[in-house]
């Protein structure tokens, strides 16, 4: 096990390269010039020009890669080219609004879609089936800004009930720290519930045909025991694959949910940053993201092992 | 042995001490305190109002910096940190002497060091100040208090420079950050203004927060405010530039009380913002806010050619555009004009030619200046919302005349790029793009840069004729409000004959507020003035 995670851990370093050298060819190569972000509305071709020398724009592209290497070697992910404040500190600032509204999501979608599958797969073809599915095609199809502004609507505006936009950090309080995540969780996880849902509820399916499920209840135990304890066991391979593949629509789905709710995480720092040409920033994030990714796999793949014994590395 | 692990970089171990920071260490506001929260029409991300020419920037700068002269809403300079001044009979030598209690946020008194090191930074970025000092032969400091500027010649507009707003106005900062090179941005923001700026509570795209200066002295004698004039009160101990990118999410929090003041709602949410309990929407001043135009690119054909610039008057019907655009008649005007309408010098002079609407001479005129069919390059802007409906106007318009429009979709990050192009458009280059700019700028001659056909020197598009360049100069030699005027109508006449824009309007941008909560707005055009804001 300790080899094969090193091997993966090692495996990582060339995956990184490449999105690094990915990144910052592509960036350069998209049109748009923050210079002339910088410059504003009534500056003048020279004006732009000086302000794209100062900051080292008009250097030979290979030159700055070089540079931006030579930093990356170093810990340093450069400064941003509008605040002038280190990405580092940037990416640090919005840091615990993603990671909150993340997890907030996942213990949300998981805490509900999972008893959401079994019930469909153990009622299959019956009415809860059918509203779990419908639900879930629903979940599924409606856009998350959607679902966003109609829970606003529905919760901040008519019923006052909850804050429209905006983060509390936890050291603020226990309350107003979970009241500013109950509608954007809700908004991002219906999508994701509704795919847990789903492959739950066929994983079950399979497995509620199994013999062994068969002689579990014909051995007369609790139909509870024999879902939860026999059946989803043997069903969880494929579910937390798919809580896994989740994660990664989760870092798409928070640069959404963090612009219909204002919240200052890391989704919204990529589309302001994109928006802006602001290259480090920019370079930096989709690092992070791409080693996030890299680290949700390792763990996904690891607890195969944990959940079904046959599986070792 | 205590420390750091080594194979940490510090800067990871700082960012690391952020983000645990956030979770433990974040000053919850205290109830006590009076807190404005605003939403803008853009983010605070640039510190140097002279670095930068975006709006945003520029309201940041008068947050937090003062300056010498504030300009009224009829654009009539009148004294801000300067106490009294006087200007010698021959209108060169201008003498001024700062006012008493003017202290820096770090305790430091202004003096004239800070102001000359301050003008000189900004003159070397801002065509304004440009221009001032291309008239200016000495700018010195006599003593702490007092220094001098002499001209070369009299020109008149020395006052309203000095009080200019809008964006890269000659605020006055410490002489340490004033010596900065003027293509580098500051790091250190330290002013004299009425607020100070909390760097350490700055979250870049999110949120800016600036605390009242106990300290400041306002002008004596409770001028009345006007614009940038006037005595400048800070009444909330704290006042938050919240930046919320989505309009809806911004207007529902208006409504929800969430915020206090939204600089720039949509105009499609503002029948649902004014039926909302509590909330009131005010027009910004006197005159519209905005003006939209059409840029031509003189350095290719066809628009090398007069005459098929002039023809894309005949292809502009302003009341398409302002209805796509903006959609209710009570917030914009139809504006045969290139000088503003409704200003101070607004005038109709050459205005003949935009008022015909006839697609059919428009075509007779670009077959009269050579037009043969060829792609016309247009830039449009996908992601603006109001510069991508004009840009599908025209496109639609050009299109139904017969011609040959290639219009290229992008963002307006590219299009700004774009733009500085000077290559011919099959080589990256372009034809037309559309743009919209402040009316501030568009009511005087010297201020409004679009106007300007300063050839290489001047703005994409590169307009090139001497006769408009010299007409703008003449302005800042007019005194009286009769020659400024007929400068203006000269200059307006020459400039349309020569096609610099071709405008398609003006409309103006209500901001929206809680009437129950807060009062002393001043309607301002151009930027929204914070101090004398009260929390009730």
């Amino acid at each position: 096990m300790g080899a094969y995670v090193l091997r993966r851990l090692l495996a990582t370093i060339p995956v990184m390269v490449v999105v690094a050298v990915f990144v910052f060819f592509l960036l350069r190569l998209a049109p748009g010039d923050p210079a002339a972000i910088i410059a504003g509305e009534d500056a003048t071709a020279e004006a732009i020009a000086a302000v794209r020398a100062k900051l080292g724009l008009d250097r030979p592209v290979i030159e700055q890669f070089a540079l931006w290497l030579y930093g990356l070697a170093q810990g340093d992910l450069g400064v941003s080219i509008f605040s002038n404040l280190p990405v580092t500190r940037l990416i640090a600032q919005r840091l615990e609004p993603t990671l909150a509204l993340t997890l907030s999501t996942l213990i949300v979608a998981v805490c509900l879609a999972i008893p959401m599958g079994v019930l469909a797969a153990w009622k299959a073809r019956g009415l809860a089936d059918r509203l779990v599915m419908a639900f879930a095609v629903m979940g599924f199809a409606m856009p998350t800004f959607l679902v966003g502004y109609g829970l606003i609507f529905i919760f901040s505006v008519k019923l006052g009930w909850l804050p429209v936009q905006g983060y509390r950090p936890i050291a603020q309080g226990f309350w107003p720290f979970v009241e500013t995540l109950i509608l954007p969780s809700v908004a991002l996880g219906i999508a994701y519930m509704a795919l847990i849902a789903r492959i739950t509820r066929a994983s079950m399916l399979e497995v509620l045909s199994e013999d062994y499920i068969r002689t579990a209840n014909s051995k007369g135990l609790a139909t509870g025991r024999v879902l939860m304890l026999h059946a989803l066991k043997n069903a969880s391979v494929p579910i937390v694959t798919v809580i896994g593949i989740g994660i990664a629509l989760l870092i798409s789905g928070v640069v959404i949910t963090e612009t219909v709710f204002n919240i200052p995480g890391l989704g919204r720092l990529t589309v302001d940053a994109v928006l802006k040409r602001d290259y480090p920033i920019v370079q930096g994030l989709i690092l992070v993201f791409a080693g996030a990714k890299v680290a949700v796999n390792l763990l996904i793949d690891l607890s195969y092992a944990a959940l079904d014994p046959r599986i070792r590395y | 042995m205590t420390g750091k692990p080594a194979f940490l970089p510090a800067r990871w171990t700082a960012a690391a001490a952020i983000a645990a920071g956030a979770f433990v260490a974040t000053p919850a506001v205290q109830a006590q305190e009076k807190v404005l929260r605003a939403v803008m029409h853009a983010d605070v991300r640039t510190l140097d109002p002279f670095w930068t020419t975006q709006t945003i920037a520029g309201i940041h700068g008068m947050i937090v910096y003062d300056t010498l002269f504030g300009n009224d809403e009829d654009g009539r300079a009148h004294p801000q940190m300067v106490g009294k001044y006087t200007v010698s009979e021959d209108r060169k030598t201008y003498d001024f002497t700062l006012r008493d209690g003017l202290k820096f946020h770090d305790g430091s008194p202004v003096a004239t060091k800070d102001v000359v090191a301050s003008l000189r930074r900004w003159a070397a970025r801002d065509p304004v100040g440009q221009r001032l000092f291309s008239f200016t032969d000495k700018l010195e400091a006599i003593d702490d208090k007092s220094f001098r500027l002499v001209l070369k010649e009299p020109y008149s507009m020395v006052l309203e420079s000095l009080g200019k707003s809008g964006t890269s106005v000659p605020i006055i900062m410490r002489e340490k950050e004033a010596l900065t090179d003027p293509n580098t941005q500051i790091t250190e923001v330290v002013g004299s203004g009425p607020f100070k700026f909390a760097k350490e509570q700055w979250v870049p795209g999110s949120k800016t927060v600036y605390l009242k200066n106990a300290d400041y002295v306002p002008r004596p004698g409770n001028e009345p405010p006007s614009s940038f004039a006037g005595s400048k009160v800070p009444k909330v101990d704290r006042l938050e530039l919240v930046w919320i990118a989505d309009p809806q999410t911004a207007m529902s929090a208006l409504v929800n009380g969430e915020i206090d003041f939204y600089e720039a709602p949509s105009i499609d949410f503002l029948p649902i913002l004014a039926k909302a309990r509590g909330v009131k929407l005010m027009k910004t001043g006197k005159i519209d806010s905005t003006f939209g135009l059409i840029r031509l690119n003189h350095l290719h054909p066809p628009f090398d050619n007069v005459k098929a610039r002039q023809a894309m008057y005949y292809l502009v019907n302003q009341e398409d555009f302002l209805r796509a655009i903006v959609g209710d008649s009570e917030y914009y005007t139809v504006c045969h004009a290139l000088i503003v309408c409704g200003s101070a010098l607004g005038n109709d002079a050459g205005s003949e030619m935009m008022k015909e609407y006839n697609p059919k001479k428009a075509l007779q005129l670009f077959k009269e200046a050579g037009y043969k069919g060829e792609p016309i390059t247009v830039l449009q802007a996908t992601d603006h919302v109001t510069i991508t409906p004009a840009t599908q106007v025209l496109v639609q318009a050009m299109r139904e005349a017969g011609l040959n429009v290639d219009a290229q979709a992008m963002d307006w990050g590219s299009v700004v790029s774009r733009r500085a192009k000077k290559e011919p458009p099959a080589q990256g280059g372009w034809n037309i793009f559309v743009t919209t700019s402040g009316t501030v700028g568009g009511s005087n001659p010297i201020l409004h840069t679009w106007i300007g056909a300063a050839c290489d020197k001047g703005l994409f598009g590169w307009p090139c004729d001497a006769e408009v360049e010299k007409l703008r100069s003449a302005y800042g030699f007019a005194h009286t409000d009769e020659e400024k005027m007929k400068v203006a109508r000269d200059l307006q006449k020459r400039a349309i004959e020569q096609v610099v824009y071709v405008p398609f309007g003006q409309w103006t941008q209500p901001i929206a507020y809680r009437a129950d909560r807060i009062d002393g707005i001043v309607p301002n055009t151009g930027l929204p003035v914070f101090w004398n804001i009260g929390k009730k």
